[in-house]
């Protein structure tokens, strides 16, 4: 398929992700990661860059880049190095980050994801441990800036793509394909208000065709909602400008969600150069084979994997099981329920419907999901046997959900939701309404099928809707003919 | 035991004296405490705190009563002070850290106080080890009100060598049996010479950096200096070995006791002698002190053999160029903004950064970082710091080519014997003089100077020994036996 053009310009876009690491500890100290703790309480000598001090790798770090390599298909370099990137900040103590700049630990590699109907696949360039620097906090301090260096020291992987996106769409399905899969495997919180999963956009714009054009790199788009408005404002200014006859600068922006534009923060000409060297203080990162396959062994399933097996095993529309593979706990929960009810394509209505509906109404997660896996077996087993009709079905989730009832039988005799199952009973009352509604029986006759629904309509209503519509409908074709 | 005699023992005899308690730690370290006190002309302290000395080794004292007595329990000595210590202020020489305390310390340091060491205090060195003189150093020495270098003890009016000069003054006249150094390119090796004592550099990475302030990382090595080679293996024992969990340069490589092989016989050893070590640059005195331990070693049954390190005059400018692009960023977290020293007026960030570090740094170490940030500078990284580490595996290649034909190999430390104050005003003429400690410093080898006897104006000349990787064994035992046929380690400046 050819790129979609905005008023004759391809848009290219890639993505530089930092994607902050769930590890316990520091990538080169002991102090703890954890996040909102009183400022500069978890920050250790290492931390402070105290004279003397050393940095020591944090083997789990190196964990999770061998399981982002894993999940991308990657190469994990067998030997990476660490190297010094120079410049001076307040919030910077060593006066240099370390972070891996010719040999990062992961190279290649891609992310693939429907946008719509068509597969994309987008090719990373690589993925590189560093370590976070601290905060400057500007505010509250009168004239002066504020330090907080409990960050400084957390582990990250800056995840870089080719530039290999067309569109904003494009470019956000392959943030949240990110996302998905990094939290996936575990790596990363993916909270992304608290800087936990951190997206910076390079976008240029050109003319189909032509070399790639100048690009402006927007930073700090911490919302799958900002990314979208901030890449959409970017692309169409840059056109303007270029359609004015002005040409694109290369700069690195800011996105204010406020106004809802992108405002140069620096350019090209203030880069600083770095002084990258390896860092003598810690030697070649080595990952033999074994600890690859030792983490490799220890892999969850990987969505996409998943997603085709609930295909051919449970015989899912594609659409089914990419929905149900958005996250670990709801494709746990869907197949959970799968199996306790024998239902599959039921089991995957009530997830991607009632179950998320409920979910995103109460703004919770499925970890705090109200009606349990098992439950919602037991649920569509009693539609499956016929003993409760659909609309009594969501009677009893709705019981469930809060709390009314806690078992699925217990609220369905409770509420005399049973359906009515005596064949006696039932003709009984379909011969009450024949012979109260001869109008309606007449027009049947007459080959109006609306005057039939009427009639069914009569029975269930008499029945207090615990007649099975079904058994209804050939009961009384039976009896009319 | 005559006390006042202490400071003429090593320190292999005076351990053995306190753990027999004929002396006690708290005698030892007031002996030695009256010594600095007498001798603060010489400039070597930096800091001395009794109270603190003397509760260690009232420590020491309670631990030797109790049957618990570390093998050096009691045993006075004092640290560079580029080690980091909780009990003394650690400046590295520098008005940078003035005053700055550590709230950990140096592995090095723990370590000797494990092994039952009580500190005297710290001692003076060229500002964040860059000098070879000690005249950078900007910190005043105990006694001073403004910055001195530490004067040479066989001649107050010729520098003791640097960068370890506080430490190699302090030992030579006897106001610490022993004390530690560091060599980044030869500042434990080129004081010892200078000052008539014994110094060793062990393999880079067998002494933890951990708490060492960082000059050069992948160079700088802890190590002691001492009176004997025999001091110098008691103390070096206790300072190798792993540090895993805080320095991740650090072998994995076990300790050792330095002492076992100490006896060996050395008849049948192979010194290699390298040409180049002895080009147009070396003084008449001192090569003519230099042949006259090889023909000692000779008589000893060890056997000469003349050999090549191609690339030695290399060395120079592979050092000048990869030691300051590590210092330019080691020395980047001196900012102002956490300790040390700030600027008291500033208009901004900027501004602040400019004053902080233009006040706080002297002029070497200015120099250095200067030099250190053109070289990694973008357009310039290439043609000089890549090349030059290219040539750095050049030169420990050359090292082991001639350990094919050899055990160790042997030359002079410097060029000369101990210049005087000021005299050195060229700071290129003074990096030159590093020539023959460098290769081994870039090699990351062990090296040590042994004193060989005098040269110009009764000045002490070293012998430099430098062995394979982990060989300090046999460095050790190659020293011991020279110290057993000679008498200039144990000889004396005047008025000590």
């Amino acid at each position: 398929m050819t790129a979609k053009l905005i008023h004759g310009y391809e848009v290219v876009i890639g993505f530089e992700t930092h994607a902050q690491l769930a590890t316990q500890s520091k990538i080169f100290s002991r102090a703890s990661t954890a996040f909102g703790a009183e400022p500069n309480t978890q920050a250790s000598a290492v931390d402070l860059a105290l004279p003397g001090t050393l940095p020591v790798m944090n083997r789990e770090a190196v964990a999770c880049a061998i399981k982002l390599g894993l999940a991308l298909g990657s190469h994990i370099a067998p030997e990476s190095i660490f190297a010094r990137k120079n410049y001076f900040y307040p919030d910077l103590p060593k006066g240099y980050q370390i972070s891996q700049f010719e040999i990062p630990v992961v190279q290649g590699g891609e992310v693939s994801f429907y946008l719509g109907e068509e597969k994309k696949t987008v090719r990373l360039v690589r993925a590189h441990l560093e370590e976070d620097a601290g905060k400057s906090l500007h505010e509250e301090f009168h004239g002066m800036s504020g330090i907080d260096l409990n960050r400084a020291g957390t582990p990250l992987l800056e995840i870089v793509t080719e530039p290999d996106m067309r569109s904003t769409d494009e470019a956000v399905a392959y943030a949240k394909a990110l996302h998905q899969i990094v939290t996936w495997i575990g790596i990363c919180d993916g909270n992304m208000q608290e800087g936990s999963f951190r997206c910076d956009a390079n976008v240029s714009v050109r003319k189909p065709g032509g070399p790639l054009g100048t690009r402006r790199e927007i930073k700090n788009l911490n919302s799958f909602k900002n990314m979208q408005q901030a890449i959409d404002y970017e692309i169409r200014w840059q056109i303007e400008q270029l359609e004015d006859g002005h040409k694109i600068q290369q700069a690195t922006v800011l996105f204010n969600p406020d106004t809802g534009e992108t405002r140069a923060m620096r350019t090209k000409e203030d880069a600083a150069d770095y002084r990258y060297f390896p860092d003598p203080d810690l030697p070649p990162l080595c990952i033999a084979p074994e600890w690859v396959e030792r983490v490799r062994a220890a892999m969850p399933e990987l969505p996409r994997a998943m997603a085709a097996r609930f295909v051919a095993q449970y015989a899912l529309p594609e659409y089914d099981a990419t929905t149900l593979t958005q996250s670990q706990a709801m494709a746990a929960y869907f197949e959970d329920a799968a199996k306790g009810c024998g239902a599959p394509k039921l089991a995957s209505n009530w997830v991607m419907g009632e179950i998320s509906r409920r979910l995103n109404a109460e703004e919770i997660g499925m970890e705090a999901v109200k009606v349990g896996s098992g439950q919602l077996a037991q649920l569509i087993a009693r539609i499956q046997d016929g003993t409760i009709s659909n609309n009594a079905a969501k009677q009893v989730f709705d019981a469930l959900w809060t709390g009314e009832g806690q078992d699925v039988d217990a609220v369905i005799t409770a509420k005399g939701l049973k359906q009515m199952n005596d064949t006696g009973a039932l003709e009984a009352i379909i011969d009450e309404v024949i012979a109260a509604n001869p109008a309606n029986v007449e027009q049947y006759r007459a080959g109006k099928d609306k005057a039939f629904n009427a009639l069914v309509g009569q029975v269930m209503k008499a029945s207090k809707g615990k007649a099975n519509p079904q058994q209804v409908n050939e009961l009384l074709k039976a009896k009319l003919a | 035991m005559n006390n006042t005699d202490l400071h003429h023992l090593g320190v292999a005899q005076l351990a053995a004296l306190l753990r027999g308690k004929q002396v006690s730690a708290v005698e030892a370290a007031q002996h030695f405490l009256a010594r600095a006190r007498a001798h603060q002309n010489l400039g070597a302290f930096l800091a001395i705190d009794e109270d603190v000395t003397l509760a260690q080794a009232r420590a020491q004292d309670e631990a030797i009563a109790a049957g618990r007595a570390a093998p050096l329990a009691g045993l006075p000595i004092a640290h560079k002070d580029v080690f980091v210590t909780r009990d003394f202020p650690t400046t590295a020489s520098s008005r940078m850290l003035a005053g700055y305390r550590s709230p950990f310390d140096a592995t090095v340091v723990t370590r000797l106080a494990e092994a039952g060491c009580v500190t005297l205090g710290k001692l003076s060195c060229d500002e964040f080890a860059m000098g070879a003189s000690n005249e950078n150093a900007a910190v005043a020495p105990v006694g001073f009100d403004a910055p001195q270098p530490a004067r040479n003890p066989w001649n107050l009016a010729h520098v003791p060598g640097g960068s370890s000069g506080g430490s190699a003054a302090a030992v030579a006249a006897r106001l610490v049996p022993a004390a530690t150094g560091t060599d980044t390119g030869g500042s434990i090796r080129q004081p010892a010479s200078f000052c008539g004592i014994t110094g060793i550099k062990p393999t880079y990475g067998r002494a933890s950096r951990y708490g060492m302030i960082a000059f050069a990382s992948s160079l700088d090595q802890a190590g002691p200096m001492a009176r004997s080679a025999e001091d110098c293996a008691l103390l070096l024992s206790q300072i190798c070995g792993p540090d895993p969990e805080r320095d991740s340069t650090s072998l994995d490589h076990p300790g050792e006791d330095f002492t076992r092989s100490l006896q060996d016989s050395i008849a049948g050893l192979r010194i290699g002698v390298p040409a180049e070590f002895f080009s147009d640059g070396l003084q008449a005195d001192v090569r003519a002190t230099v042949e006259s331990a090889l023909q000692e070693y000779e008589k000893l049954g060890a056997r000469l053999v003349p050999i090549s390190l191609p690339r030695t005059e290399l060395s120079v400018p592979v050092y000048y160029i990869l030691a300051p692009a590590e210092a330019s960023s080691n020395l980047s977290r001196f900012d102002g903004v956490r300790y040390g020293h700030r600027a008291a007026a500033y208009t901004d960030l900027l501004d602040m950064y400019k004053k902080t570090r233009a006040e706080g740094f002297g002029d070497e170490v200015k120099r250095r970082i200067m030099i250190g940030t053109y070289v990694l500078s973008e357009g310039y990284y290439d043609a000089y710091y890549l090349q030059a580490q290219i040539i750095r595996r050049m030169i420990a290649d050359d090292f082991q080519a001639a350990f094919q034909q050899c055990d160790l190999i042997a030359g002079p430390v410097a060029p000369t014997v101990a210049p005087q104050l000021g005299a050195q005003t060229d700071p290129v003429t003074s990096y030159l003089a590093d020539i023959y400690t460098l290769p081994a410093s870039l090699a990351g080898l062990p090296g040590m100077s042994v004193p060989a006897g005098f040269g110009a104006g009764g000045l002490p000349v070293g012998l430099q020994l430098i062995g394979n990787y982990f060989q300090e064994g046999r460095l050790l035992n190659a020293a011991h036996r020279l110290q057993q046929a000679t008498d200039f380690h144990l000889q004396a400046p005047r008025g000590i």
